[in-house]
């Protein structure tokens, strides 16, 4: 985690609405299109949602990136909670074991960059996403 | 400590709410409820839903508008959503969600003229499934 990132705790829902606010400024410092920022904040509040509700709360950080040539950012999620026993499952759009519309995951992955889903089934699940301005 | 509760006005046998801040889970089930209970007290035949402030739409607001509608249609009412904002338009249907059933317009004069040709329709006795669309 570099200097410049920020760390938030997720124990309710206006922490979902807390991850949204750093989101959207962290992306318009970086000089995101009106669009970019709208899908970047919108898979935030995907991944923050799934944190609080599938791991039982848990910690996101959103950090700038820097590559030759382009800038973007970086969040990652993480939770202590049950994990995932079926990957591939929990990637598809519609399968929820939460009663919800089952595009958290499989929607967040479209609207960024890179996606990297991390989960051990007792240990919790990481979920890490980018997307370049 | 008070709820906070987002206003519901009625204007004829219309109800309009225009939601104005970074809805919070908790927030956006006890508009549900509340706009429920209000169809059925009121007797409204419409609802009018303004959302051009939301600078997000995530699948859980997505399932809300859903929830409303559908509620609204069993209550003899019609439901408009209005004034979404162009990039969140673009972000909703890249997050896998097209908002089926629910019908909108690009503001509320275009919402109301909605609602009121289906009250006039009614009136001469079309099918008011086809009507407004």
């Amino acid at each position: 985690m570099s200097s410049d990132a920020d760390f938030l705790h997720i124990r309710g829902s206006q922490d979902i609405v807390a991850v949204r606010q750093v989101v959207r400024a962290r992306a318009m410092e970086l000089g995101f299109s009106l669009v970019n920022i709208t899908k970047v904040v919108t898979a935030a509040s995907e991944l923050a949602r799934n944190t609080l509700i599938h791991g039982g709360g848990g910690t996101a950080t959103v950090e700038p990136i820097r590559e030759p040539g382009k800038r973007g950012i970086r969040m990652t999620f993480d939770d202590k909670g049950p994990g995932i026993a079926d990957i591939t499952r929990a990637m598809t759009d519609g399968f929820t074991t939460a009663g919800g519309l089952g595009l958290g995951l499989s929607g967040a992955k479209r609207l960024c960059d890179e996606f990297c889903l991390k989960s051990a089934v007792g240990t919790g699940t990481t979920v890490m996403i980018s997307k370049w301005g | 400590m008070s709820v906070e509760r987002i206003p519901i006005l009625k204007m004829g046998s219309t109800l309009l709410v225009s939601i104005q801040v970074d809805m919070h889970d908790q927030l956006a089930l006890q508009l549900q409820d509340d706009l429920t209970d209000r169809i059925a007290a009121t007797g409204a035949r419409g609802v009018l839903l303004d959302i051009s402030a939301l600078e997000i739409v995530d699948s859980f607001i997505g399932r809300m508008l859903s929830n409303i509608a559908g509620m609204a249609r069993v209550l003899d009412a019609d439901t408009v959503v209005v004034g979404m904002r162009p990039a969140v338009a673009i972000t909703l249907v890249e997050l896998g969600l097209s908002l089926p059933g629910i019908r909108t317009a690009v503001n509320v004069e275009k919402g109301i003229d909605l609602l009121a040709a289906r009250g006039l329709d009614d009136r001469d006795g079309n099918n008011r499934d086809v009507v407004g669309r």
